[in-house]
């Protein structure tokens, strides 16, 4: 019987100019993207780990790639990617075990994960990158 | 249930799960990495080295990176599952993602196990 009501044409709303994701939405998305980021990014830090972890020729091999600043600047967006993923994905654990679902506290969770993992990219990114 | 394909996701509980097992691991071991890295005699390259070359840290870093690999998989294979609807290209797609993650288990097992 709930089948007649499905074949109605449903609203979609496609338009991502004209969309406007609600705070939540926002973390959600660049849950994925940041996730996406630090995979496809795999392979140089791995070699950056291999590197530092290995004999002075490699790890001075691995100081001279950092010191491109191109090189600074992807590193920073990676240290926010793990930040926001890592904040984000306890927000999410908690959401699974259904501690915050209320709208008011999920905004508020939301809008935390944005501020904590900007500020601690920040704060750890000045300690990396200025020493 | 009619639309099932051969790149689906099985359409269980399992990879759900292991996303939150895998996920809580990695959180896990970035505390462990904080408090190591706090615990550090000196900030050198010798020191950096000598703490991944002892063997709790040397075994720890290994699963981190084990349960990194199984999270990426389950992830960009939801990813792909999203926007990649051709059946061939989601499925080429899914096997180069799955033969790098495991090329990179075995890149990572390499990095340990020569310190």
């Amino acid at each position: 019987m709930s089948d007649t009501t499905l074949k109605k044409p449903r609203p979609k709303h496609l338009d991502l100019k004209t969309i406007r994701l609600p705070l939540p939405g926002f973390v959600s998305i660049l849950h994925r993207v940041s996730g996406v980021g630090l995979f496809l990014m795999m392979p140089v830090l791995l070699w950056l780990f291999g590197a530092s972890v290995g004999g002075p020729e490699a790890v001075a091999q691995a100081k001279s790639v950092l010191g491109n600043p191109l090189v600074k600047l992807v590193l920073f967006g990676l240290l926010w990617a793990y930040l926001h993923h890592f904040c984000a994905g306890i927000r999410f654990l908690m959401l699974d075990i259904h501690k915050g679902l209320d709208l008011p506290t999920a905004r508020k969770t939301a809008g935390a994960v944005l501020v904590v993992s900007l500020t601690l990219t920040l704060l750890i990114g000045a300690k990396i990158f200025l020493g | 249930m009619q639309n099932r394909i051969v790149v689906g996701a099985h359409y269980g509980l399992r990879d759900w799960i292991a996303q939150r097992v895998t996920a809580t691991v990695m959180a896990l071991y970035t505390v462990i990495f904080v408090v190591s890295l706090f615990c550090m005699p000196e900030f050198s390259a010798d020191a950096w080295r000598a703490m991944f070359s002892s063997g709790f840290m040397r075994f720890a870093t290994f699963l981190f990176w084990l349960a990194l690999f199984f999270h990426a998989w389950v992830g960009i294979r939801d990813v792909l599952m999203d926007y990649i609807k051709p059946v061939g290209l989601r499925l080429a797609l899914h096997s180069v993602v799955a033969f790098l993650l495991i090329g990179y288990a075995g890149w990572a097992a390499q990095i340990l196990w020569r310190l």
